[in-house]
């Protein structure tokens, strides 16, 4: 059975978790724009995926996890890194492709991790995680840390043997699991209500015997009532979910995607649907959080940016000493 | 008569002429016209990078989107192939074979074989390796040894437009599974190609360049890398005979050895990882048919046992150039025992 959330409450929340959350996706939603502009510049190497529009997502889900819980993420990881606690100037320079990066400028921005951190790494093959999570959840029970893992993917993994046999193994060994299906219209070029057979991700969930659950992806609050109800049942021993979030990429596939295939629609995605608007305008027409602390976060997220671009820029690039190392623990 | 057109442009123009020839022809793979089920243009990609853009409206049924399922329509095609259908699947990055492995080697390289030669499955999987975009550990290897390991497959490496071309329309022809290996860093190389239909048989190297001094076979990218050394080399009075296998299963073992049993001397160069790849693949070939012609040891210049690096600084580093191939020629050539 698949319920909606449309009109989550969040009772739990105080001033400072509110305060965090909006830190966390104004810092992805920055950290991503920012990247947007200067991946056109032609600074930046590779392929870069962007994750602006999705912020909600990331960090209502990561809101509930800890220092036990580990999560994989996909091509578009960044804000499950920083969702996660990545180091966001070491993220930047990552993706720069300098020797100060999370990875040392060796795996870049499909493969962002920080294994202490319990972020297993974005992932540049669609539906790698979700096997991970299912091992990463399997320690976690026999260890008894009472960890969860979450595994993030995309409408396009829904797609992948990996993903379905994983939601199934999640069942069979009754795993701290959490599948979240990031649902942003498009795998790629290809409209998810072309790829998914069926109305929606989540409505799999009862073909592997678990909970299925459709969130707005624009509505913090309803994804962070979902998610905190899923990780309260996979940290009780009640097995995994399957929460399908639902909202619309904001950039192209990869940065210089002309995106021919949606035309007008990404405007006004972008106009009338965001997370952080909706945010906003709830905690202070509810009087929770004053605008003003918000517009201090703003301030703070924009010149951590500023900083992390800037030192990104100047930072030294690995050399050839750095090559051939970091291949085998030992060999 | 043959143009200037790009290595893209020569495999575009390979498959629409094949689909055009024979309508058991098809193309499928993820986002191969692109746009599938949105509000906006139809074929909107034609591939990720191009190679099958305009086929989409030109041949309209034959070609299909896919889910992201590469295991399923990997398969489906190798399926296909043995019921009348002479499909032609893209697997976009090479390194996607890890999703859907089983089908290309537990089911399509065996079925002739095992099944006493009563199958035919004339699948081609094109798909794109190569390191050079930054595209990161998972986007980035040369991985076309793993399918030369496996008998049962036939393994493509074209080197220019020219060959893509010719050996593109003779895979789909081939009755049995290709897997074909385009560089993605040599999508916008231009070269001469002719506009008729032509093919290229498979087993048959190029001898790129003739020379009497050296030997120097190369794969795929690194031909032109190996042309790149050879220029710089002759004028310094080495000349080097560059072969190019052009289909890595099955090798032209002949050339290859009939070359070093003249200038005694061989390089390989392979943009693959060094342990079991086509370099160790042909030394040994080499060393073992014609010892008695090799005047000096064997080298090989491939990437370094790793991953691929992401950094522009490492990848650089990472994959063979023309300086490291013309000192392995310096090495060989002054060679004394």
């Amino acid at each position: 059975m698949t319920d909606t959330l449309s009109t989550a409450v969040s009772h739990e929340l105080d001033e400072n978790a509110l305060l965090e959350a909006y830190r966390t996706m104004r810092t992805i939603r920055a950290f991503e724009e920012r990247l947007h502009d200067e991946f056109a510049t032609g600074e930046i190497p590779g392929f870069v995926h962007l994750y602006a529009g999705e912020e909600a997502s990331a960090t209502g889900v990561c809101a509930h996890l800890d220092g036990r819980d580990s999560i994989a993420s996909t091509h578009r990881g960044h804000g499950h890194c920083i969702a996660k606690g990545v180091d966001v100037k070491a993220m930047m320079a990552e993706i720069y492709g300098k020797k100060t990066g999370s990875c040392h400028g060796k795996g870049g921005s499909m493969h962002i991790a920080d294994l202490s951190k319990g972020m297993l790494g974005a992932n540049g093959i669609v539906g790698g995680g979700p096997p991970l999570i299912c091992g990463t959840a399997l320690a976690a029970k026999q260890r008894g840390t009472g960890g969860v893992g979450v595994a993030f993917f995309g409408d396009g993994a829904s797609n992948q043997g990996t993903t379905l046999e994983s939601l199934n193994l999640a069942s069979v060994w009754n795993l701290p699991a959490i599948f979240v299906a990031e649902n942003n219209g498009y795998a790629e070029a290809t409209s998810s209500s072309w790829s998914v057979a069926a109305d929606n991700i989540a409505d799999r969930a009862a073909g592997f015997g678990m909970p299925g659950v459709i969130v707005d992806g624009f509505d913090f609050f309803a994804v962070h009532e979902a998610a905190g109800e899923a990780v309260q049942r996979a940290r009780e021993g009640g097995g995994p979910t399957l929460i399908e979030v639902k909202f619309t990429r904001y950039f192209g596939h990869f940065e210089g995607d002309q995106q021919t295939y949606r035309a007008k629609e990404v405007a006004e995605a972008r106009a009338k649907l965001d997370c952080l608007k909706r945010f906003r305008a709830r905690v202070t027409e509810t009087g929770q959080v004053d605008a003003a602390r918000l517009d201090a976060i703003d301030t703070q997220v924009a010149d951590l940016i500023d900083a992390a671009v800037e030192e990104a820029k100047a930072a030294p690039k690995p050399t050839a000493a750095d090559l051939e190392t970091d291949v085998y623990v030992s060999y | 008569m043959a143009r200037t057109i790009s290595y893209r442009e020569a495999l575009n123009e390979a498959l629409a002429q094949e689909m055009e020839r024979d309508e058991s022809v098809i193309v499928l793979g993820e986002d191969n016209a692109g746009g599938a089920g949105s509000p906006g243009e139809d074929d909107a990609w034609g591939g990720v990078l191009g190679v099958t853009k305009g086929l989409y409206h030109r041949f309209p049924g034959r070609v299909l989107d896919t889910p992201i399922s590469e295991s399923a329509f990997v398969g489906a095609a190798i399926g296909a192939a043995t019921r009348g259908l002479r499909p032609v699947a893209e697997l976009m990055f090479i390194d996607f074979m890890g999703v859907c492995f089983d089908q290309i080697f537990n089911q399509a390289a065996k079925f002739r074989y095992m099944f006493g030669g009563k199958a035919e499955t004339p699948v081609v999987i094109r798909t794109m390796y190569g390191a050079g975009l930054r595209a990161a550990a998972q986007h980035s290897q040369a991985l076309y040894p793993i399918f030369t390991h496996i008998p049962g497959l036939k393994v493509v490496v074209p080197s220019s437009p020219y060959e893509a071309k010719g050996l593109m329309i003779q895979s789909i022809r081939d009755s049995d599974p290709v897997i074909f290996c385009e560089h993605k860093a040599m999508y916008d190389t231009t070269g001469d190609v002719p506009e008729d239909s032509y093919t290229i048989p498979f087993g048959e190297a190029n001898v790129v360049r003739d020379g009497d001094d050296v030997t120097v076979v190369a794969i795929g990218r690194m031909v032109s890398v190996a042309e790149e050394a050879a220029r710089e080399l002759s004028t310094s009075g080495i000349e080097v005979e560059i072969i190019d296998p052009r289909t890595t299963s099955p090798l032209d073992e002949e050339t290859i050895l009939e070359s070093v049993e003249n200038t005694g001397r061989l390089v390989v160069v392979d943009e693959a990882t060094p342990r079991c790849n086509l370099a160790t693949d042909i030394s040994a070939l080499v060393a073992k048919e014609a010892f008695g012609s090799l005047r000096a040891p064997i080298e090989m210049v491939t990437a370094p046992h790793t991953p691929v690096p992401f950094s522009d600084a490492l990848e650089d580093l990472y994959i063979p150039d023309a300086q490291r191939v013309a000192n392995a020629v310096k090495s060989v050539a002054g060679w004394t025992r």
